[in-house]
């Protein structure tokens, strides 16, 4: 845009400058137009590619029979009959919820403790705990899958057998027993988020004015009392937050039991994401594996509306307390 | 005097716990060391040797005898911070957008790339699996990179942190100057964010750095394997070799040890950041 200054018009300077802040705005809000969308066009872009394209093509594979090579064959909702009636699809389903619960259930409610002890103000040192509580994470899965079993080796000597054997337990032959597995799978899940979700409930505790604390300790509540009722309530939003990327990630796991019972996986640890894989690129049923697909999709979307029904729940029986 | 006790005893139980799940925390470390420090039959027996031996040299050479281990971590390392400096570029550009210009549809748009976050990536992983191979990058590692540039969380974090954090009165005044929208995201936009990138920068290279069944599909040549799926193929052996095993987990998993304690403070911040913004 030319500046106005040095033009002379009929109109006069003014209506000129008026026109020209006018026709500025009108090319500042196309230009605005052309590189918003040039700004974001890669996201959608790829997300056509690799995103919205394979999801639909997952939907119509799902009613095909293929075996990657030859012509594929529509084959109506056989696909959905057969892992139904499969009875290792149900077995992974099953692995997948007990692993989940095993694995997250038990380490939130260690993370919300250690949290809370790491916050007190009686406990010196901070940072080194926290380091040191926090370093699992920094270990890929595959890592803590290959290192816990290994601790949890079926031979008489590997350590947790050993272990046991001071006690006189007999070894376990942990990857080929059903609960073996299970505990092995989740104590690799617990071992690496722990510290995750411990760091998540500490910053939450250090957003809490303290003040609460002081009007709670006036009122005479202990420290169980002030944990209860105002670390937790005031939390809510933070521990709404790990439970459901917990969920999502407990329904999603894998490479835990790849390592630790092979690729085809076993029926005492086999998850629904391994028995997805195993299908499509062990034995190369794309059809049933990609119906697998749909279903897991439909198993998440239900698991994140129990979790939002439970977090709303949550949220007015609160209200209702503080009615009291 | 009794409230003395008291907090004498509550201190005692707190370190108690927090040792304890400290050296819980730490002690699959000393071992995985241990171990790759240890000849097999040493470590076979029982009970398990706990102290460092002399065979770190020699378990290490067994590594590199069975997978390209320094080839698997070059790779990782391309596939990480290629992925790592394109999704920084691409989210800031995209969150800069949809924070500070105004374009038809934006709300509608920024809508639809929240609602991708909620899709599970297994969804689409076998159709992703055969447009891999239609243009011909299976066991390239473009088959990682391209989709990995795709980040929807990346988009949503930087909208958020740019609408915060960048006035509306700079970005007018460059207009003023005759800046176009570019050259104000590039000298305007960029410094501001610097912090940000640092976080979800350090976010996403360890989500790529330990991605596992992407990398496993699409990777099947062993040259190109990330360290993680080629770190795998180390339980492959029917006869276990657990020295040779772990010494390449501890060396693969060392070099992340050391840049998290070099910027530890920076890496928890990032983590609760990301947790807390979403």
């Amino acid at each position: 845009m030319s500046s106005p200054k040095g033009a002379v018009s009929e109109n006069g300077p003014l209506e000129q400058k008026k026109q020209g802040v006018k026709e500025r705005k009108i090319s500042q809000r196309i230009r605005n137009m052309v590189s918003g969308y040039l700004f974001i066009s890669p996201f959608y872009l790829l997300f056509a590619v690799f995103g919205i394209f394979p999801i639909l093509f997952s939907f119509y594979l799902a009613f095909f029979r293929w075996d990657g090579l030859t012509e594929m064959e529509f084959v109506g909702l056989n696909n959905f009959n057969i892992i139904f009636n499969d009875p290792l699809f149900w077995k992974s389903l099953y692995n997948t919820i007990v692993i989940g619960l095993m694995g997250t259930a038990p380490q939130l409610i260690a993370a919300l403790i250690l949290a809370f002890a790491l916050n007190s103000v009686l406990v010196k040192y901070k940072g080194l705990f926290r380091l040191a509580v926090f370093l699992p994470y920094v270990t890929s899965i595959v890592a803590v899958a290959i290192v816990f079993s290994v601790i949890f080796s079926n031979q008489e000597s590997g350590l947790v057998n050993s272990f046991l054997g001071l006690f006189g337990i007999d070894p376990i032959t942990w990857t080929r027993s059903e609960w073996g597995a299970k505990f092995a799978i989740s104590a690799m899940i617990f071992w690496r988020w722990l510290g995750y979700n411990t760091i998540i409930y500490l910053a939450g505790m250090q957003s809490i004015p303290n003040d609460l604390y002081e009007a709670a300790k006036i009122d005479g509540a202990s420290l169980r009392q002030q944990l209860w009722y105002v670390t937790i309530p005031m939390l809510k939003p933070f521990i709404i937050f790990t439970v459901f990327t917990g969920t999502i990630g407990a329904l999603q796991v894998f490479a835990e039991p790849h390592i630790f019972q092979g690729r085809a996986g076993r029926e005492e640890g086999i998850t629904v994401v391994l028995y997805l894989y195993r299908d499509a690129f062990v034995s190369n049923f794309f059809g049933t594996a990609s119906a697998t697909a749909i279903v897991l999709f439909f198993i998440i979307i239900i698991f994140s509306v129990i979790n939002m029904y439970f977090a709303n729940r949550i949220g007015q029986s609160k209200k209702v307390g503080t009615g009291k | 005097m009794s409230e003395k006790r008291k907090t004498l005893m509550a201190k005692i139980s707190l370190y108690t716990l927090l040792t304890v799940v400290a050296l819980a925390s730490l002690f699959p470390f000393y071992w995985m060391f241990v171990m790759a420090t240890n000849p097999n039959n040493m470590i076979n027996q029982t009970p398990p040797v706990m102290v460092p031996g002399s065979e770190l040299v020699a378990n290490f050479q067994n590594v590199l005898d069975s997978i390209p281990f320094f080839q698997a971590m070059l790779n990782s390392l391309i596939v990480a911070t290629t992925i790592t400096g394109g999704v920084l570029i691409l989210t800031s550009l995209a969150g800069f957008a949809f924070a500070k210009l105004h374009f038809p549809g934006r709300t509608v748009l920024f809508i639809f790339i929240l609602g991708t976050m909620m899709i599970p990536p297994q969804l689409g992983l076998i159709p992703t699996y055969f447009i891999i191979t239609e243009l011909g990058w299976l066991s390239d590692l473009r088959a990682v990179i391209v989709p990995g540039l795709m980040n929807a969380f990346g988009i949503f974090w930087m909208r958020q942190y740019i609408s915060s954090s960048v006035p509306d009165e700079i970005i007018e005044a460059a207009r003023m100057d005759g800046c176009s929208n570019f050259r104000i995201y590039w000298n305007i936009v960029v410094p501001v964010i610097l912090p940000a990138f640092a976080t979800l920068g350090i976010i996403v290279f360890m989500a790529i750095w330990g991605d596992y069944l992407w990398p496993l599909v699409v990777l099947q040549d062993q040259s190109m394997q990330t360290i993680q799926v080629a770190l795998r193929a180390l339980m492959d052996d029917r006869v276990r070799d657990y020295g040779m095993i772990l010494s390449g987990t501890f060396w693969a998993t060392v070099p992340l040890v050391v840049v998290f304690l070099l910027f530890n403070r920076l890496f928890i911040k990032s983590i609760t950041d990301g947790a807390v913004k979403s």
